[in-house]
């Protein structure tokens, strides 16, 4: 924002602003105007490009049909929303169980001192082993693996089953996300809450954590996005997701718009979440900077 | 200013090129006589020498893994198994020995994706359907088909007569499968069916008791009990009406011109009994299951 000369704090002080400023700040406005109109062209022309390159070639019209149909758009919309709801059950539940492991398995392998060693080494192979594994390998082996062993007690739906294995690999990728956060902490916050008379555990409650996790916020959201597309995998087990619905629908018919739709659905769900945590993350800078920023 | 012009100019320069090349470079469709529709006018089906997509050899396509008793011990050039050897007797009607043969991996989903097909014809239990026939040519049918129910013995879905002695259960079928249509159309079980996208994940969930009982058609049900899943039954088979009447039909491009050729070699091998021998040869009679109703 250009704080203009004509603002109420310019005339409380008696204040004209000069000739020069004047000119500069029209000259300034001027240039503005003349990059938007610019950019407007720009891209008027590059959509214009664009629609004649797609709807010139030979194959449009056997591509529109196939990927842009309104009528099977009309037909699959009600089921990719009802898949949808498995989904958005799966990203909440599993979202905030691997914000939890994520978080414990961070913490166990930033944890100092000797005796901790076995705790952070347990950690250490976790995230290494589930980082490396394929998800849809972590998923087959635990959604048809597990129900093979005849457990009693243990569930065979393959919902639960396959919210663990995602809950397992994601929490390996957020376990690392953390761990960076903390050691992005500057030691002497460390040093100074030590001094302060925190014991570590506070420390790391009160100074490190809060700090760490402020900091990790758009790479955590990363995650999540990622989680939310990465939920559909459990239809490996038979349970029909958004993306699901969609190729039900596409094999029976042999039509491609279905998955173009489950695909609208989920872009417009990830905008929400998206401006959600920015404005979260820019209340937050703003409640860090009350002081005013330097 | 001259210089601050200087992107101005490039941009509107660049512009321009782009447009016209946009307007006047556009690929055009070159077959002859525009777009063909499928099986239009008269065939000339020359022996050997039909406009297939390698000259001289005949591409067939179908998808990995290959699933008996439709193809054996999934190679699909064994000439083993219905399907392979259906294929065969195909090529062999339009002139083309088994060494003019090539099999090509085609995954379900592409053997209906618009643009340039790499096959000539498909084989992969697809049934025909007027929705699909959108999308793709079908030749005739070489096989009608039948769906039939898997249960594990003494289950509670082994148990079954009818119908409604489904309608409670937890059903299990493959995706784009004429068995998940009967599911939905014909059973309209109370519990959404589990949807797999290969059968061998729907027998897995069989064995582990996730689901209750899956749909597939009656050969390959007959296989899978008596070979993969063998504490499994055939807890019986639908009767061929609406949804569950279904024919395979050997998938072309939309605009392939050798779907009349096909289809005339397909007709004529039902004709001259070839079919129903392959039938008799590859594939388990179904007399001994009883139809649910």
């Amino acid at each position: 924002m250009v704080k203009s000369s004509t603002g109420q704090d310019g005339a409380a002080d008696g204040y004209v602003p000069s000739q020069r400023r004047v000119e500069r700040e029209r000259f300034q406005r001027a240039r503005a105007r003349r990059a938007i109109g610019v950019a407007a062209l720009s891209t008027l022309v590059t959509g214009a490009v664009l629609v004649l390159v797609i709807t010139r070639s030979p194959g449009w019209p056997r591509t529109r049909e196939t990927f842009f149909s309104a009528a099977y758009a009309r037909k699959a919309l009600p089921a990719v929303l009802e898949g949808l709801l498995l989904n958005l059950r799966l990203l909440v539940v599993c979202g905030a169980a691997v914000l939890v492991l994520g978080l414990l398995l961070a913490v166990a392998r930033t944890l100092r001192g000797p005796v901790f060693f076995p705790l952070r080494a347990l950690a250490t192979a976790y995230t290494d082993f589930f980082r490396g594994l394929p998800l849809i390998i972590c998923l087959l082996m635990v959604v048809f693996g597990v129900p093979a062993l005849r457990l009693q007690g243990v569930t065979t739906d393959p919902v639960v089953l396959g919210g663990a294995a995602l809950v397992l690999t994601y929490a390996a990728y957020v376990a690392e996300v953390f761990r960076a956060g903390i050691e992005s902490v500057h030691p002497s916050q460390r040093a100074a809450a030590r001094s302060l008379g925190l014991s570590s555990g506070q420390t790391l409650r009160f100074v490190v954590l809060p700090q760490a996790v402020r900091r990790v916020v758009p790479p955590l959201l990363n995650d999540l996005v990622s989680l939310q597309k990465d939920t559909g995998l459990v239809s490996l087990a038979g349970a029909v997701d958004a993306v699901y619905a969609a190729q039900i629908i596409a094999g029976k018919d042999f039509n491609f718009t279905p998955y173009v739709v489950a695909g609208l659905v989920f872009v417009a769900l990830t905008i929400p979440m998206t401006r959600g945590t920015d404005w979260i993350t820019a209340r937050m800078d703003r409640k860090r900077a009350q002081g005013g920023l330097v | 200013m001259r210089l601050a012009n200087r992107p101005l100019r490039l941009a509107a320069w660049t512009s321009t090129v782009l447009l016209a090349a946009a307007v006047g470079c556009a690929p055009q469709d070159e077959s002859p006589g525009g777009p063909r529709a499928a099986g239009q006018g008269p065939q000339s089906c020359d022996r050997g020498a039909l406009p297939t997509v390698a000259r001289g050899r005949l591409t067939v396509g179908t998808d990995k893994p290959a699933y008996a008793p439709w193809f054996h011990d999934d190679d699909p050039a064994s000439g083993k198994g219905f399907e392979s050897a259906v294929a065969y007797a195909v090529a062999r009607q339009l002139g083309y020995g088994k060494g003019a043969v090539r099999w090509r991996t085609v995954p379900f989903n592409n053997a209906f994706a618009p643009g340039e097909k790499t096959f000539d014809f498909d084989i992969n239990q697809v049934s025909i359907s007027a929705a699909r026939q959108r999308a793709v040519a079908f030749s005739s049918g070489y096989y009608d088909v039948r769906q039939a129910v898997i249960a594990l013995k003494g289950s509670k879905a082994a148990h079954a007569r009818s119908i409604a002695g489904l309608r409670h259960l937890t059903l299990g079928a493959q995706v784009g499968s004429t068995s998940l249509d009967v599911i939905h159309d014909t059973v309209r079980p109370t519990q959404p069916p589990a949807v797999f996208q290969k059968n061998d994940l729907a027998k897995s969930a069989l064995k582990n008791g996730q689901v209750d009982a899956i749909l597939t058609d009656l050969p390959t049900a007959f296989y899978v009990t008596s070979a993969e899943v063998t504490d499994a039954e055939v807890v019986g088979q639908f009767a061929a009406t609406g949804t569950a009447k279904q024919r395979f039909g050997l998938v072309l491009d939309k605009e392939s011109r050798l779907t009349g050729c096909v289809t005339a070699a397909v007709d004529a091998l039902r004709k001259n009994g070839t079919l129903a021998a392959l039938e008799k040869k590859w594939l388990t009679d179904a007399v001994s299951v009883p139809v649910l109703k």
